[in-house]
Formats: C-alpha cells, sequence, structure tokens
C-alpha cells in the first residue's frame, strides 16, 4: 500500500502513535514526514527515545501530547521545537508525561497483557513520578499504568505482502508496541516473497492479525541506520539540529525536506544516499526448521 | 606515568576506564564512556562485558565510529541482540554492576536532572529526559557520571531529581526508598574526581586533576564542598591507556 494511502486510512486526527520503537535505528522517519505532510493534528506520539523524528512532528503542529523517555537528538543533545514547544507553546503547547526507558516498555507490556498496569522498582525516587499521572507508587512499587497505542509504524528490513515482518539488531520495544497496538503499519527496504519471510518464523516481529498496511519504502528510516542496508547519515542529523536551532530555521527545513517534496522518491531525489549504503554484508547462517 | 600531553577528556576517560572493575557488567551509554570500556578492556578488565540499552551485549569496543549506540557496527559482533526488556530484566536481577550516566546538573548528593530547568509545568529549559538514566541509577550496583566541571552544573541541590542519587544524603536514604542499587560512587570531571561514601551520602573531594588546585575546584563547585587537607593529584593517564584511547577515537 502507498505511504499516503496508509497513513491517511489508519492514522486519524488525535490517534495515539508509537515511532521509534527500535530507538536509534530503523526509525520510521518517511511515515512520520507522511504524517507531517497531510497536516495530521492532536497526535499522542509514544517512544522510548525518537531521535529527531518527534522533535519533526512537534515543529510542525503535529502534536498534543508526548509519552515518552527522551526527546531530542541523539548525536547533537537537545530538540529545539521540544523545547520551544514546552517552554513557550511554540507552535502549540504539548503535554509531556515522562517515563524512562525501562518504564515505557514496561506501559506498552502492560497494554499488550491487557492489564491496567505493571509494577516495578525503576523510578522509586524519581521526580518524573510527580510529573506523569499515569506512574503511582503502590505499597513500595511504581505502577506503570498501561499505554495502548491505536498505531504502532515500523521500519523494518524486510516484509511481505501479508504483513510478515523480519528485523534484525537489537529491537528496544518493538514487539511490545506492535502487540499493544491496535494495529500495526510495517514500512520495509524490501518486499519480500513470503516463501523468505516464512523461512525463518522466529523473526517475525508481529501476528500478521495486527498489521493493517505493508508500506515498500526503501531508504524510509534514513538518517536513521538499518542493519545490513544503510549507515546512520551523522551529518544530516547535525545540520537538522543547526538548522531547527530558530523557527524560521526548522520552517525553512520543513520546506525543503517534508512539504515541497510529494513523498520518499523525492526526498530520496535530494539527497545523496549511495555513501551511506552498506557495501559488505555479514549474513547470519541459516537456521534448520526440518522436522523429518 | 606518561610524559605525553593529554586532553582533559583524554585524562576523563582513562579515569572512567579505572572505575570499571573486571568481569563487570556495565551499562555503557556513549561517547566518553564507550572508550572508557574499550580502555578497561584492553588494559585491567579484559573480562567486562557491556550492555546496551537498545538491546545490545558486547564483549569488546565497536570496531568502527558510532554516533549513537544503534549505529550497524555496535550491532556486528554482538554477543546478544535483542529486545530492552531483556537488557533491563538483567538490571532488574542486580546483575548490572556500573552504569554510567550523563547529566545537565548533579548536586551534592549525586542527584543529576535531565529533565527541567525551572518549574515542569512551565521550564525555562526543557531537556530531553531520562532516557535510561534513571533506570541505571536506580537499578545498577553502582554508577558514575561525566561532567565538564562548571558551577551552573555542580550545583547545591538539583531542582528536579530525574536520576536519583543519595537523594537527600541521609544515612540509608536509597534503602529507605526501595532502590535496589547503591547509588553513585564517583562523579568525575574536567577538574577532579569526587567520591561518594560507602552507603550513600555527600560527595567529597577525592583527587585534583594535574595541573589543577582545590581553590580552582572550590570556586567552580556549587556547594561547600568537604576535602582533606592534602588532596592526592589524580593519576594521569598510562601510556597504554592513552594509546588505546587514541587507536580508538582515530576515525571519530
Amino acid at each position: 500500500m502507498p505511504m499516503a494511502e496508509a497513513i491517511d486510512r489508519f492514522v486519524p486526527d488525535g490517534s495515539t502513535v508509537a515511532l521509534g520503537t527500535a530507538l536509534e535505528a530503523l526509525i520510521p522517519f518517511g511515515a512520520g514526514h507522511e504524517l507531517i505532510r497531510q497536516g495530521r493534528r492532536d497526535l499522542e506520539l509514544v517512544g522510548p527515545i525518537s531521535d529527531s523524528l518527534f522533535d519533526q512532528l512537534i515543529g510542525a503542529g503535529c502534536v498534543r501530547r508526548i509519552t515518552a523517555a527522551w526527546v531530542g537528538n541523539v548525536s547533537e543533545g537537545l530538540g529545539h521545537c521540544y523545547r520551544r514547544a514546552a517552554e513557550q507553546g511554540v507552535p502549540r503547547p504539548i503535554d509531556v508525561y515522562d517515563h524512562t526507558n525501562f518504564s515505557i516498555s514496561m506501559a506498552l507490556w502492560a497494554a499488550a497483557w491487557n492489564v491496567p498496569y505493571l509494577p516495578t522498582r525503576t523510578l522509586l525516587g524519581s521526580d518524573i513520578l510527580g510529573t506523569n499521572p499515569n506512574l503511582r507508587v503502590v505499597d513500595g512499587l511504581v505502577h506503570v499504568s498501561a499505554v495502548q497505542p491505536d498505531v504502532a509504524i515500523v521500519h523494518v528490513q524486510r516484509a511481505d505482502a501479508a504483513g510478515r515482518a523480519h528485523a534484525w539488531g537489537p529491537l528496544g520495544v518493538t514487539e511490545e508496541a506492535g502487540l499493544a497496538a491496535r494495529r500495526v503499519i510495517v514500512t520495509c527496504e524490501e518486499l519480500v516473497d513470503e516463501s523468505v519471510t516464512l523461512s525463518d518464523p522466529n523473526r517475525i516481529l508481529f501476528p500478521e492479525t495486527k498489521v493493517a498496511a505493508v508500506v515498500p519504502e526503501p531508504g524510509g528510516a534514513h538518517p536513521s541506520p538499518v542493519q545490513g542496508y544503510f549507515k546512520r547519515d551523522h551529518a544530516f542529523h547535525r545540520e537538522y539540529a543547526e538548522m531547527s536551532r530558530t523557527r524560521e530555521g526548522f520552517e525553512a527545513w520543513l520546506r525543503r525536506w517534508v512539504l515541497d517534496v510529494a513523498d520518499r522518491d523525492g526526498y530520496l531525489k535530494l539527497v545523496d544516499v549511495e555513501p551511506l549504503r552498506i557495501k559488505e554484508h555479514r549474513r547470519s547462517v541459516p537456521a534448520d526448521y526440518g522436522y523429518e | 606515568m606518561s610524559e605525553e600531553p593529554y586532553t582533559d577528556e583524554e585524562l576523563m576517560v582513562a579515569v572512567a576506564s579505572r572505575e570499571i572493575h573486571d568481569g563487570d557488567i556495565v551499562f555503557v551509554g556513549m561517547r566518553l564512556p564507550i572508550l572508557a570500556y574499550a580502555v578497561a578492556r584492553s588494559t585491567h578488565a579484559p573480562a567486562a562485558l557491556g550492555l546496551f540499552e537498545v538491546g545490545l551485549m558486547r564483549d569488546q569496543a565497536a570496531s568502527a565510529y558510532l554516533g549513537t549506540m544503534g549505529d550497524p557496527p555496535n550491532v556486528a559482533g554482538a554477543l546478544w541482540a535483542t529486545r530492552m526488556s531483556n537488557v533491563m530484566a538483567l538490571m532488574a536481577q542486580g546483575h548490572v554492576d556500573l552504569g554510567f550516566i550523563g547529566g545537565a546538573e548533579v548536586d551534592r548528593f549525586g542527584n543529576l536532572n535531565t529533565s527541567y530547568v525551572g518549574p515542569p509545568d512551565r521550564p525555562t529549559v526543557k531537556l530531553p529526559g531520562s532516557g535510561g538514566g534513571a533506570d541505571i541509577a536506580i537499578l545498577s550496583r553502582r554508577w558514575v557520571t561525566l561532567m565538564s566541571h562548571e558551577k551552573r552544573r555542580l550545583v547545591d541541590r538539583v531542582s528536579f531529581v530525574t536520576s536519583p542519587g543519595h537523594g537527600d544524603g541521609s544515612a540509608g536514604w536509597r534503602r529507605r526508598h526501595g532502590l535496589l542499587g547503591g547509588g553513585p560512587s564517583a562523579i568525575i570531571t574536567t577538574l577532579c574526581v569526587f567520591r561518594f561514601p560507602e552507603g550513600g551520602g555527600e560527595a567529597y573531594l577525592e583527587s585534583v586533576h594535574p595541573g589543577h588546585t582545590v581553590d580552582e575546584v572550590r570556586a567552580a563547585t556549587g556547594w561547600e564542598m568537604k576535602a582533606a587537607h592534602d588532596v592526592p593529584m589524580t593519576p594521569s593517564p598510562t601510556q597504554a591507556e592513552l594509546s588505546e584511547i587514541r587507536r580508538r577515537s582515530a576515525g571519530a
């Protein structure tokens, strides 16, 4: 399904959206930019960290609430749009529900297991407890309330048309986000035949029944890395950090990279990803699923 | 002792590497702690293991430059690539010996602020947040923070505790509040090393880096710091430490 159709059909205004679930890698920037182009409003973004994608969505005015452990630019530091929104309400005020990496994982597992909360020892003694109404201390443990995304958007190395997605490398909170969400949008480097995905069912991330759309989107994670496909584009992150320092700079950045391009193909005409393409491959040994 | 000149950062990395004991499981983090881990592995702690919250375990530093812990060179050659909740499980069980945490502000009791400057509902600066910092601060057996030594960063009390250290500094504060791990053991700055007493409390000046003085440290520290009459000098980086740092930094 084309990206524009997937976002139009499955991510209405007001949605709770999990993004950036593998932390610094496999971030679905292409999907995020389509949310911006379609003018989505009042989103609640859920994730551990998001590198600069949350910052971009906040700056574009798409967001009403952040439920996350960290929002910024991993290699460059502060998120300037996040700062403007939280400090000055620009372009619009946002609610911030702070988490830690561990507690956002637990909030998603709680939703995945259909329980109201999960107890943990993390967060004890932290002032974060006072800023997030979804965290409560009960009998010496922190109860982390379930967070159910309406949709989780994930980028993976390969998927088949039925929604069976293969990703490798560290997974962060990807599995719990997909299980917790009402539906999943998978964007992928390669759309493959099911003979590929079904040859290794252990590597399939989610039950196919959760997956509402599969979007072939090579380069859809740029500037974040994709193991075996693309390195991280550090210079691009640096340029974004510099441009987004002012509201005007951010708006110029947004026009150039998001609003004035029609889709990911248009974006990829503006940036040379060839130097980022991984050329030396390290393939794993296939698993033997023999049974007789 | 090396006679070679070295930078503030090289000294901080060497000092941080000495916090890693052989056989430790270390929550590594990024930048200087990654270098410290590489130095420790190549010198006194060949059996130390590195854990990354993204969902990785390694037994050696990556062989190419990392902008983030999720970069492809950090995955190639990993001992374990998994989900975040699995590495958090190890930490929740008390199996992580040492963590490194960065911060914008630290106070005399080792509490870190990476969330808000000013009131949370109307901050003057919205900082990025905890990430995994609070998890490491609460659950790892001990932890260390590295910081540029500036008066605005080393404050009497942080206005917001993202990652708890020794709380209000009273004896047994962490145990009374149910925190699993032992808390911060040291603050390594560009000027000195602060150490915390076993069992918590207030940081004291353990050593001053070569070329700096106690008075200079006192002037750049936001609390009335405790220091012995005769504070030793931080040992300079050894030749082995420096060569490993430089080998690892090349190409960065």
